[in-house]
């Protein structure tokens, strides 16, 4: 017989008895012994119908996934290949042949012509795996280097609310504020202003996200607080 | 040597006043660090530990990494002003023992496996030494890793037992160790009921050894109980601002 402990959206720690039985698990920090199942990690649940059970992490470092956006910084250069730090436990690789779309020959070129270190990048995950460090690609339509606005780095546990349901929150954030904004998988922010007032009060509202990434009616609340903050600065 | 004060009195209390059953006032604070991933410090009375844990992240030198699973590196430290006189920064045979002793408490709660070829540091820096420093550190150091959000099976928590002039008592402090008859620390996975550390300095018989592990579980899961209010203060206190 399931049997399911926890209400939705509680807050768990490690060790907590979430459900008993027959349940469907969607999330691998969910741990079971003697059919019994356990939260591995901060974080708040998610029960659907008392049959499924789910864990969003509060705290988490960044594994990356295929297929991940991320905004990486080059730490160092290879014959021919970059070594990117993208905020995981593995230093990212990213090929010449995964950059250019032209053959790259050492003797005649160098690679810090395109990408230097200290350059930060769109970057979306090739490949990754528990035996290689992740690679990289830029080829694909916005990836490549950031050549202007500004990065800022958040827990990278706390990018979903960033990004919100179907992008509910960074609609808000760019359509309240008029910013370009693109979310890194990693917990980096890449924002282009018109305005430096408006990229401050930008900066303020996803710092704001990232501390208050557990609580619930966060996108209206930052509707509100952005246009305060307009107001306050005289902008609307 | 100086002489040996009266560690249990005529009405049954200890040197300050404890119960032997009781536990010494803790506090316990989740998030103090800023810069590591994940960070906790605890107090026992006048014991105060602060544990630092970073990582996931890769290992340097590389040829210690783990094909298959993370390495756990665990210092385990005593600050020079920690104790009475001056203690050598350097790192002694003691403290050596017991950064092993305390990352093998911690070793079977971690999900290593979930980061090959990576490895989770944990620093744990004794700031006031009063007795119970390897368990208030592995208290503390099971807080940091579940702050810096490593996947873990169940906390862990520790407390010493010993005797104490033919009693037995709970959260043994500096005084009762040095003329107590026996001092055994230990730590468990409070959910599990599983010993992860037990260490036992001088003599108990076996009744005694039982009636010492039964009272040090009694005390783990008030400890535990400590360590699961001070994780959910981290959250609960932002929400309530709403």
């Amino acid at each position: 017989m399931p049997k399911v402990y926890v209400k939705n959206r509680e807050l768990v720690l490690p060790g907590d008895l979430l459900a008993e039985g027959d349940i469907e698990v969607t999330s691998f920090l969910i741990y079971k012994h003697a059919s019994k199942y356990y939260s591995t990690i901060i974080g708040l649940v998610n029960v659907e119908n008392d049959r499924k059970v789910g864990i969003i992490p509060l705290e988490a470092p960044y594994v990356p996934k295929v297929g991940d956006i991320v905004i990486g910084l080059i730490v160092d250069l290879g014959i021919t290949n970059w070594l990117v730090d993208i905020r995981a436990p593995y230093t990212a690789i990213l090929n010449a042949s995964d950059a250019l779309n032209k053959p790259f020959n050492p003797i005649q070129d160098d690679l810090r012509n395109y990408y230097d270190v200290g350059d930060y990048i769109v970057a979306k995950i090739q490949t990754f795996d528990r035996i290689h460090n992740p690679t990289l690609t830029t080829k694909g339509k916005g990836l490549g280097k950031i050549t202007s606005g500004k990065v800022i780095e958040i827990e990278p546990s706390r990018t979903p609310r960033v990004i919100g349901k179907k992008k509910s929150m960074l609609n808000v954030l760019t359509g309240e504020t008029g910013c370009e904004v693109i979310v890194g998988a990693n917990g980096r922010i890449w924002i282009q202003c018109t305005n430096e007032d408006l990229e401050e009060i930008l900066i303020l509202a996803i710092k704001k996200i990232e501390q208050e990434a557990h609580t619930t009616g966060l996108t209206d609340k930052i509707r509100n607080f952005i246009e305060e903050e307009k107001k306050k600065r005289g902008l609307s | 040597m100086s002489e040996k004060p009266k560690l249990i009195d005529e009405n049954g209390l200890r040197h300050d006043g404890r119960k032997p059953d009781q536990l010494r006032p803790i506090r316990i604070e989740v998030g103090v660090l800023s810069n590591a991933n994940g960070s906790a410090i605890v107090e026992y009375g006048n014991t105060k530990v602060i544990a630092a844990v970073y990582g996931p992240r890769e290992l340097h030198p590389r040829h210690l990494a783990l094909p298959d699973r993370a390495v756990i590196r665990c210092r385990y430290h005593m600050a020079p002003f920690s104790t009475e006189e001056r203690k050598s920064p350097a790192p002694s045979r003691r403290e050596i023992e017991l950064s092993k002793v305390i990352r093998e408490a911690l070793e079977p709660v971690i999900f290593t496996e979930l980061y090959p070829r990576a490895t989770i540091d944990i620093f744990i820096e004794v700031l006031q030494a009063d007795g119970g420093t390897r368990t208030a550190g592995v208290t503390a150091a099971a807080l940091a890793v579940a702050d810096a959000g490593i996947p873990m099976r169940d906390l862990v928590a520790a407390v010493a037992v010993g005797k104490v002039e033919g009693v037995i008592v709970l959260d043994v402090d500096e005084l009762e160790d040095k003329y107590g008859e026996a001092d055994m620390p230990v730590a468990m996975m409070p959910a599990f009921n599983e010993v992860t550390l037990l260490q036992l300095n001088g003599v108990l018989t076996p009744t005694e050894f039982k009636k010492a592990l039964e009272l040090a579980a009694e005390g783990i899961q008030e400890i535990y109980k400590l360590q699961r209010e001070a994780l959910r203060k981290k959250y609960i206190e932002v929400g309530v601002e709403e």
